[in-house]
């Protein structure tokens, strides 16, 4: 695995990846199962319905098929399970957690329109509490997508991992960070960038935020690490603290709610032993605009980070 | 139905009914009402349709049951004791800590048990999943899914009968417990379900009505097969059954019975069975 970040957008839209990966699984693993809620259009999955029987489109109703995906489960299936983020969560929250979760069963849940990536879609299929929700299920594991790389790795991996399996991942383009072919491990943040000041500790789209923040940072003579901490659960609690150590202020940066995400996994892990700040939303429902302005308007910026930052350095 | 026949599924029954008044007797309380009322179709499932092996509880193509109205376990626990999945003395570890036999079924936890349920209308979509996956892998078995009547108040019970007969997941059967009660009173005053057959032809099953407390019925029932269009059975049935003092009872959702009602109840079902045979 390389960092390749400068900053450059991929071409590549997550979208794509996702249905293509999909494709690909369901011909290489015959165990393989996919099941959508009248979502299949939305990552290019509309044609295989008519090419495999096990893509399964179950129309607008994501109860039932979660609850048909952990029945495949017990059937000897690995089913993988795509809707919007919203409906991934809150909408099934009770079968994902008894259906799946409590019954033993194994499902790969990708919620996409994470936060604020979802834009025109408005408060109503905005989650800011996903992360919240999938952490209080026990032994759940949630990643949040940084880049094509390590979504496709994690297509790959999900699917033969016990239990519940969260993905939340967008359907635009990213910034390149990752080297193609990257693997990556559950539970082992990776630390993109060095600083002795203080740590970022960052997910999904923030990962891109925040590099831009350690250059700006940097040009006021402030270094700080940043790290793409990507698994919120298991969270890299070993990481977290070696950095708490080394630079004695980790602020996080996540595109969900203060409460119950990033910040509160960090924070409980780091139990008083550095100075800690956060970009996240703050306790509020989403709303409809373009990503720039729901990032603004939410406070999801480079420009936030590195204030939250020095604010945090600051502290007494 | 040979005389034979029908007399033997009739002592499975009532030997059912036993082991769930002995299991609720050991607890002190129990979901009484709702597991009597499927004592008869589990006797016809175990006794006669199911293929099925008690020492090999996870056999691929075995038939199997969802008993989506999982706080009827205790009646499941019986008809799986009496059938040898486990020993019949665990049927008085019911709900004691630790135990392998808990208020709703548990796949994890008890051997026969094929799927874990409780949190209502759950059963159904996992039912399909079930049914689905082994239509997928060639597998020449069946489901049993067992929803109650209250249970219909889930919304999540008609996404998976939509499902069920949209996508012809025909080696799934649906029977519906309609034993007119639940929790909070009669079905027709907490939130009336209204013609339950009507309801399924509407979603596109082959729908019937049988007596569900008569074996004979039921057994007739569960031997239809499914051609064009997935089987609901909707078994009408008598909420506390085969013991007219729960039947009456208000509150038979749960009860929580002194010991000696329950040794009168016991006696009541032990002369039945002697008389059967």
């Amino acid at each position: 695995m390389n960092v390749i970040y400068t900053g450059e957008m991929d071409t590549r839209l997550f979208k794509n990846v996702i249905g293509e990966t999909i494709s690909e699984l369901l011909r290489e693993d015959e165990n393989v199962v996919y099941l959508d809620a009248d979502l299949m259009n939305c990552i290019g999955t509309a044609k295989l319905p008519k090419e495999t029987d096990r893509a399964i489109n179950c129309g607008i109703a994501e109860a039932n098929m979660i609850g048909i995906a952990c029945g495949l489960s017990a059937a000897g299936f690995k089913p993988i399970v795509h809707t919007f983020g919203p409906f991934a969560s809150r909408r099934c929250y009770d079968q994902v957690f008894l259906s799946g979760g409590y019954a033993g069963n194994s499902i790969t849940v990708i919620g996409t329109d994470p936060g604020v990536t979802a834009t025109f879609n408005g408060g109503t299929h905005m989650p800011f509490e996903d992360i919240a929700l999938y952490r209080a299920i026990p032994n759940a594991i949630i990643v949040d997508i940084t880049d094509v790389s390590m979504l496709k790795d994690f297509l790959r991996q999900a699917k033969d991992l016990p239990g519940i399996k969260y993905l939340r991942v967008g359907r635009k383009g990213s910034a390149k960070v990752y080297s193609e072919d990257s693997h990556f491990q559950i539970g082992k943040g990776i630390v993109l960038r060095e600083g002795k000041d203080a740590a970022i500790i960052a997910c999904g789209i923030m990962v891109h935020e925040a590099m831009q923040a350690a250059e700006i940072l940097s040009q006021d003579g402030i270094e700080v690490a940043v790290i793409d901490i990507f698994t919120i659960k298991p969270l890299d609690v070993e990481l977290v603290k070696t950095y708490a150590r080394k630079t004695g202020t980790i602020v996080t940066a996540e595109n969900h709610n203060k409460i119950g995400g990033l910040y509160s996994a960090v924070k409980d892990a780091l139990d008083g032993e550095a100075k800690t700040g956060y970009v996240a939303v703050e306790d509020e429902f989403g709303e409809v605009g373009p990503q720039d302005y729901l990032q603004k308007r939410f406070g999801l910026t480079s420009d936030h980070i590195a204030r939250k930052v020095k604010e945090t350095i600051n502290k007494k | 139905m040979q005389a034979k026949q029908k007399k033997e599924l009739m002592e499975f029954a009532c030997r059912i009914r036993i082991g769930i008044v002995e299991e609720i007797k050991a607890r002190g309380f129990g979901h009484i009402g709702g597991s009597l009322s499927i004592a008869d179709l589990l006797a016809v499932l175990y006794g006669e349709i199911m293929n099925y092996d008690p020492k090999n509880p996870k056999m691929e193509d075995r038939d199997k049951l969802v008993c989506s109205k999982g706080h009827a376990g205790p009646a499941v626990y019986a008809a799986l004791a009496l059938k040898g999945f486990f020993p019949y003395e665990n049927l008085k570890t019911l709900n004691q800590p630790g135990t392998n036999l808990p208020s709703h079924c548990d796949r994890k936890k008890t051997p026969g048990i094929d799927m874990t349920t409780g949190s209502l209308g759950q059963g159904t979509s996992l039912a399909v999943g079930i049914a689905l996956g082994d239509k997928l892998k060639g597998r020449n078995c069946r489901t049993f899914l067992i929803v109650g009547d209250g249970e219909t108040n889930e919304g999540q019970v008609w996404e998976a009968a939509m499902f069920t007969a949209a996508k012809k997941v025909n080696n799934l059967v649906w029977i519906i417990d309609n034993n007119k009660k639940q929790l909070d009173g009669y079905t027709c005053d907490v939130l009336n379900i209204f013609n339950l057959e009507e309801k399924f032809r509407a979603f596109g099953f082959d729908a019937i009505t049988v007596d569900g407390n008569d074996v004979e019925q039921v057994y007739e029932a569960l031997s239809r097969k499914a051609i064009d269009k997935p089987i609901a059975i909707v078994l009408n049935t008598v909420k506390g059954k085969g013991i007219k003092e729960i039947e009456e009872a208000a509150g038979n959702h749960s009860m929580a019975p002194k010991p000696e009602d329950c040794d009168r109840w016991l006696d009541i079902l032990h002369k039945e069975l002697a008389e059967l045979a």
